[in-house]
Formats: C-alpha cells, sequence, structure tokens
C-alpha cells in the first residue's frame, strides 16, 4: 500500500515576488500598461515529478544544491502547494526540515517541549505521554526549567532533537538536518534514522551524506535541475550519480556552479608536480595527488569557510577536512585557488571530491560529487581497503609470553 | 506496516483550492497548539516585564486620566449620565484590548518565518491564537472598572451577565482585522509601519472617549461602519446601563461580519503563497 503519491507535481517560483506596497502599486501599473508581468523572473522548481512510497519503505533523495529536493519535501508536507499535479499522503507526515523551529529562547525546556511538540503536529497527550522519554533522551533533565536561552547550543540541538525523535509519525521526512551540530548529535541523528527505518516506518530521507543515504535508504531518486533523472536502487543510483562529477569531461573543467556568494569555476585533482610525469598524467596508487578548487567570492562573508571531502563511488566518505581546522583565512570577494595534498593513502579506485561552502550559520554548497577521479593501479589482490597508509609495523622478539588470566 | 482496515484517508496537496481542509476543520486540528501559543505569548509577555502586570494597569489608567481632564474638563463632553472616569474606562478596557490584538496580530506570522517555511500547521492558528493572550490583560483591567465601581457606589444590573457575548464580538472583530493584516504583512512589510498610525487613527474614530450619540444623521452612520462603535455601545450597556445602542449595533455587526467574512477569504487565499513570498 503506498502512502506518499506525487502525480506530476510542478512548482513555480517567482524570483524576488517580496516586495513592499509601492513596488506593488508600480508593478500592477506597468502590467496594465504593458500587459503581462516578465516570465523572466520565474523558475521550476520542480518539473513533474512523480513517484510513490509504500508502506515501510525508505526512500533516499540525491541531487545538487538547487535540484528540487526540499521543494519536494516541502510539497509532501504541506507546507507550501504545487502549482501543478498534485501529493497525496496517508497518515500522519512530520517534517524536520529543521530542528527546533518555533522553540523560543524565553521559554524553559519543558515549556519549549509542549510548544514544538504541538507545532510538529503532536497533541497534548502524545506529548504528555512521551515526555519522560524525550527528557531522557535529550540528556538536559536537570535544566528543564530554565530558559533555553542560557542552554549550550549542543544542548539546544539535542533537546530540539529529542522532541523530533519521538514524534511517532506513519511518514517521517527529513531534510538535512545532519549539516548542524558535532558529529555526537550526527550520529545520534542516524541511528534514530535507522530505528525509525527499523520499526518499519516510512522515510524520505535528503542527505548530502551518502553513506548514511545508503545504509537508511533501499531506494532513491537523483533529482537534477527539477527532474528525475533517474531512481532505483540506494547503492547503484549513489554510484551513478557520484560519477557524473561536475562536468561531463574528465577531472573537471568547465560547468561552474554558483551558490550565494560562491562560483565555483573549477575542480581538478593532479598527481602531485614533484611527482615525475607532469601534471596530467594519470593517478596511480601511491602518488601524492594534488586537488585544486578555483573558485569566486562575489560579497564580503565574514566566517566563510571550506570543506574538501573524498568519497569512494560507493559513498564511504574517506576524507572530510575543514580549512578553518588548519587556519584562519579571510576572503574578501575576489578570486581565489585552494590547493589541498592528499598524501599517498587511496588505494585504486574511484572516488569524488566534494565541496562544502559556508559559515557557521549558513550553508552555501554542499556539493559531495564536484569532480570525480579514479586512482589506477595498486595491489588488485585486496581491493576491498579503501586505504592503503603502509603503516609501519615493529616486530620485536620475546623470550616468552606471559599468559594473564 | 499496519493492518489494512485502520487506512488513513488521503491528504492531498494540490494547485486546485478545493482539495484543502475547511477553517473548522483546521482550527479544531491545531486546538492544542494554539492553546500552546497563546501560552507562549503569555508567558514573554509577563516573564520578561518584571512589573508585567502594573505596565498593563497603567496604560489604562494614564489614558483614562488624560481624557478626563482633556474630554471632561476641556471640552465638558456628556457621559450618558455615567461618572466620566468610569464611562472612558470601559470604553478604553475593551479598545486595548482589541489593538494590543490587532497588533499582536499582525506581526505573528512574519516574526519567525521559520515556522511558515519548514513546518506545516494549520496558518490560522497563528492569529487566532495572538488574540487570546491580550484576553489576560483585558481581565486585569476590568479590575480596574470593578475598582471604579466600588469608589462610585455603581451596583452593576443583570445586563453584565451578557459580558460574554460583546466580549466574543470584539475577540471576532479583533480576529477579521488580524487576518487582514497578518496576510498582508507576509507579502508587504509596509503593514509594520502602518499600525502605529492605524491604530492611533482607529482610536480616535472610537467611541471611547465620547459617547457615540453625540453624533447624528450620516455622521452616526458613517462611525457605526466602525465595528468598535456597536461593540464599545454594548458593552457600556451591558457594564454601565447606558442606553442600548439602536440601529447603528447592527450597522458594526454587518460591518464585523464583512471585515471577518473578507478576511477569511483573503487569508485563505494568501496562505497558499506564505512559505514562497515570506
Ligand atoms: N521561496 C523561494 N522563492 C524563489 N525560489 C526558490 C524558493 N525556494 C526555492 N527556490 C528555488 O528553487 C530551486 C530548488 O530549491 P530547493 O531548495 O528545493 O533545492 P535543494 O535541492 O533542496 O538544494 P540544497 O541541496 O541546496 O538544499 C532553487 O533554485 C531555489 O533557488
Ligand atoms: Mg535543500
Amino acid at each position: 500500500m503506498d502512502l506518499i503519491q506525487f502525480e506530476r507535481v510542478s512548482k513555480r517560483y517567482v524570483i524576488g515576488q517580496r516586495m513592499n506596497a509601492r513596488e506593488a502599486v508600480a508593478q500592477a501599473t506597468s502590467r496594465l500598461l504593458r500587459r503581462g508581468a516578465s516570465p523572466s523572473s520565474e523558475l521550476w522548481s520542480i518539473k513533474d515529478v512523480s513517484f510513490s512510497v509504500r508502506d515501510g519503505e525508505a526512500l533516499g533523495i540525491v541531487g545538487r544544491n538547487g535540484a528540487g529536493k526540499s521543494t519536494i519535501l516541502k510539497i509532501l508536507a504541506g507546507i507550501t502547494a504545487p502549482t501543478s499535479g498534485s501529493s497525496r499522503t496517508r497518515g500522519r507526515v512530520a517534517a524536520l526540515l529543521e530542528v527546533g523551529t518555533g522553540f523560543h529562547p524565553e521559554l524553559t525546556g519543558r515549556e519549549n517541549i509542549y510548544l514544538n511538540g504541538a507545532i510538529l503536529g503532536m497533541s497534548r497527550r502524545d506529548i504528555t505521554l512521551r515526555f519522560a522519554q524525550i527528557v531522557d533522551f535529550s540528556g538536559v533533565d536537570r535544566f528543564l526549567d530554565t530558559p533555553v536561552k542560557r542552554y549550550s547550543s549542543g544542548m539546544y540541538l539535542r533537546l530540539a532533537f529529542a522532541v523530533a525523535a519521538h514524534l511517532e509519525p506513519d511518514v517521517l521526512v527529513v531534510d538535512e538536518i545532519l549539516a548542524v551540530g558535532d558529529a555526537e548529535f550526527q550520529r545520534k541523528c542516524i541511528g534514530r534514522m535507522h530505528e525509525a527505518e527499523a520499526e518499519g516506518r516510512t522515510l524520505v530521507f535528503v542527505s548530502h551524506d551518502l553513506d548514511s543515504l545508503t545504509k537508511i535508504c533501499q531506494r532513491s531518486l537523483w533529482l537534477e535541475g527539477g527532474e528525475i533523472r533517474d531512481s532505483g536502487p540506494t547503492p547503484t543510483i549513489v554510484r551513478d550519480y557520484l560519477n557524473s562529477g561536475l562536468a561531463p569531461a574528465e577531472r573537471g573543467h568547465g560547468l561552474a556552479i554558483t551558490s550565494g556568494p560562491i562560483t565555483v569555476a573549477a575542480v581538478r585533482v593532479r598527481p602531485d608536480s614533484t611527482v615525475a610525469g607532469g601534471a596530467d598524467a594519470a593517478l596511480m596508487f601511491g602518488d601524492q595527488l594534488r586537488v585544486e578548487i578555483e573558485f569566486d567570492v562575489s560579497a564580503e562573508t565574514p566566517g566563510l569557510d571550506l570543506a574538501v571531502m573524498v568519497t569512494t563511488g560507493s559513498g564511504v566518505r574517506v576524507l572530510d577536512e575543514l580549512l578553518s581546522e588548519q587556519s584562519i583565512t579571510r576572503f574578501t570577494p575576489g578570486s581565489y585557488r585552494v590547493e589541498v595534498l592528499i598524501p599517498p593513502l587511496l588505494n585504486a579506485g574511484d572516488y569524488s571530491i566534494g565541496l562544502w561552502f559556508g559559515t557557521p550559520h549558513e550553508e552555501f554548497l554542499a556539493e559531495p560529487a564536484a569532480a570525480m577521479f579514479s586512482v589506477h593501479g595498486g595491489d588488485p589482490t585486496r581491493p576491498d581497503r579503501i586505504v592503503a597508509a603502509k603503516l609501519p609495523f615493529a616486530v620485536h622478539r620475546l623470550a616468552s609470553i606471559n599468559v594473564v588470566d | 506496516m499496519r493492518a489494512a482496515d485502520d487506512v488513513p484517508e488521503w491528504r492531498v496537496n494540490s494547485a486546485d483550492p478545493a482539495s484543502r481542509e475547511g477553517v473548522v476543520a483546521s482550527l479544531w486540528r491545531a486546538r492544542d497548539l494554539i492553546g500552546y501559543f497563546a501560552l507562549r505569548d503569555l508567558r514573554v509577555r509577563y516573564k520578561q516585564a518584571a512589573l508585567g502586570v502594573v505596565w498593563v494597569l497603567l496604560q489604562p489608567i494614564a489614558s483614562v486620566a488624560l481624557f478626563t481632564l482633556v474630554f471632561r474638563r476641556v471640552a465638558n463632553i456628556s457621559s450618558q449620565g455615567i461618572a466620566y472616569p468610569l464611562f472612558a474606562l470601559v470604553g478604553m478596557t475593551v479598545w486595548l484590548y482589541f489593538s494590543t490584538a490587532v497588533v499582536r496580530g499582525s506581526e505573528v506570522l512574519v516574526e519567525s518565518p521559520d515556522l511558515i517555511t519548514k513546518v506545516s500547521f494549520p496558518r490560522i492558528a497563528a492569529p487566532a491564537a495572538a488574540m487570546l493572550a491580550p484576553l489576560a490583560d483585558f481581565a486585569v483591567s476590568f479590575v480596574l472598572v470593578i475598582v471604579l465601581f466600588a469608589y462610585y457606589s455603581v451596583t452593576p444590573s443583570w445586563r453584565l451577565l451578557a459580558t460574554p457575548i460583546w466580549l466574543v464580538l470584539v475577540v471576532l472583530a479583533a480576529l477579521g482585522v488580524a487576518l487582514w493584516l497578518s496576510a498582508l504583512n507576509v507579502k508587504y512589510r509596509d503593514v509594520r509601519h502602518a499600525m502605529g498610525p492605524l491604530v492611533q487613527l482607529w482610536l480616535f474614530a472610537s467611541p471611547v472617549a465620547y459617547p457615540s450619540s453625540l453624533l447624528s444623521g450620516w455622521k452616526e452612520l458613517a462611525i457605526a461602519v466602525n465595528p468598535m462603535t456597536g461593540l464599545i455601545g454594548l458593552a457600556r450597556w451591558s457594564v454601565l446601563g447606558t442606553p442600548w445602542p439602536g440601529w447603528p449595533l447592527a450597522v458594526s455587526l454587518a460591518s464585523l461580519a464583512a471585515i471577518m467574512g473578507s478576511g477569511l477569504v483573503y487569508f485563505r487565499r494568501a496562505e497558499r503563497a506564505f512559505a514562497d513570498v515570506i
């Protein structure tokens, strides 16, 4: 039985729809005079998207920034109406597009649990029933009667997530909530998603964390430019998606992606030039690799930071390096090239380079497959290892072994 | 997985407005949420200001004192045989509820855009809940009315029992206006700047400091189009025993119904785009 049916859903946004009354009057006047609004300011966020999700199924959605993933979830959750087509859901749908929506800083933890629960669609009875569990899960019981404005951001997140984790809806829709919080918080989120999946809850999950996506969802959609490019078993979709890279050409020249103040012009992977063979040689097992990212910053963006990720073809994230962990760099508007050296670690195989740009408060770009590359050669007898670190072994000969019991 | 016999109904989200849940059903579904929104407003209002109750009392006291000075002493306006301070206080109490609720209602959607763009709850719950917390202020300032009753040794009549009726009508009037303003505010943020002048002008167009019987002919009709005219008249009839407001009340009620009806229609139409334009 289906719990979700999306039928030929399209959503059009009018760019710059927000205006003040003066602009509205001016626009209405010009429309009267010239007839018809200028169509150039329209954008189809999703076009003709159809899919259905069965009871107990977990569906993943992958796609680049702006592909329309959040739009699908918003229509599913009833936050916004489609321009055409229809979305039908059965049972209670809980959408987590963010945790802690509606939390009020002046209210205590206890009051916020009730308020947030009600906002997410729980009745007072539901919340009271699960109150003890929520408090337990959040671990903030000692601060229950403290206004949340005095919480650390970690406590705040944990409490917010605890409420969300106890919704017990028929359909759970989750968008990228893992983008916030520390590693422990993210583990907790993923753990909870696994549980929900194991309980047989129907899930729709959007994430740039393809590894988790693969573990949780059997089936995935790949969205590109608002349309479904492919759908099928998650491992296949993730592999194809990663392999698609930023640019169709080898090692990603070309296609620029713009998001917020950032335009990424090129992402390249080369053998480090100290290696014989020149910069355009194939990447061989044992080479030191150099990742080059060229981008423009169009506006003053305090706190701008970037991360470079390396993901295997099956979606396992091997590296995730954040610039600010090394040094604090101030990016004034202009063009930049960032280079990252990867020591000779990676086993032979296919990898993709992921990019993340953002500030502590805002994410501009999260692109798990900005470019892809293959490492050739290696030891064909041991293809399963991701990292071949050639760790030093120390062998000591001992006179005898003491068995301790 | 579920048994085949407890299959819930489909809920449809499409461009067709007919597929949407009705107003009453949405309000009913959101009843707990409305309560928590109202509770939030109350907590925030009385928690932040240690002198919360004092502030609530100060405003009617100050305005009534000023009105007494200006309208009574200087302009010598009649107050339908009631002690002027008591007369003005009843009007002011009703007016303060109305204006506080309308102002709060107008900002409730835009103050936290995340509520609109990240979660789906019946949107009408937000302005509806905004009407509730100001009722607490109303109750507090009604204590002043009782104090003045004692001071002027007035004994209220059985008509005081009609209080719930006119109070509900005042709440509906505020909600009708708040539906318009809250939805307009999402699209045109100018509404915020317009609120101050709007409330000021509306106050003077309402018989708070003067009785509406002061006017006659077309002027009386014109001022009765303001729903607060009939409702303040009704409140004074109920609390102070002034004459029954008569036909202007009918005009005010018709106008209230028009504002409420059009407000609902506009809000329901506009809410579909709230998440897109906010
Ligand atoms: N309220 C809006 N007004 C105008 N355009 C919008 C609005 N919301 C989304 N869009 C546009 O619709 C497109 C799809 O947006 P959407 O948020 O669904 O992308 P996404 O796949 O979730 O991206 P991301 O990975 O960055 O979260 C984008 O081009 C975006 O700019
Ligand atoms: Mg998104």
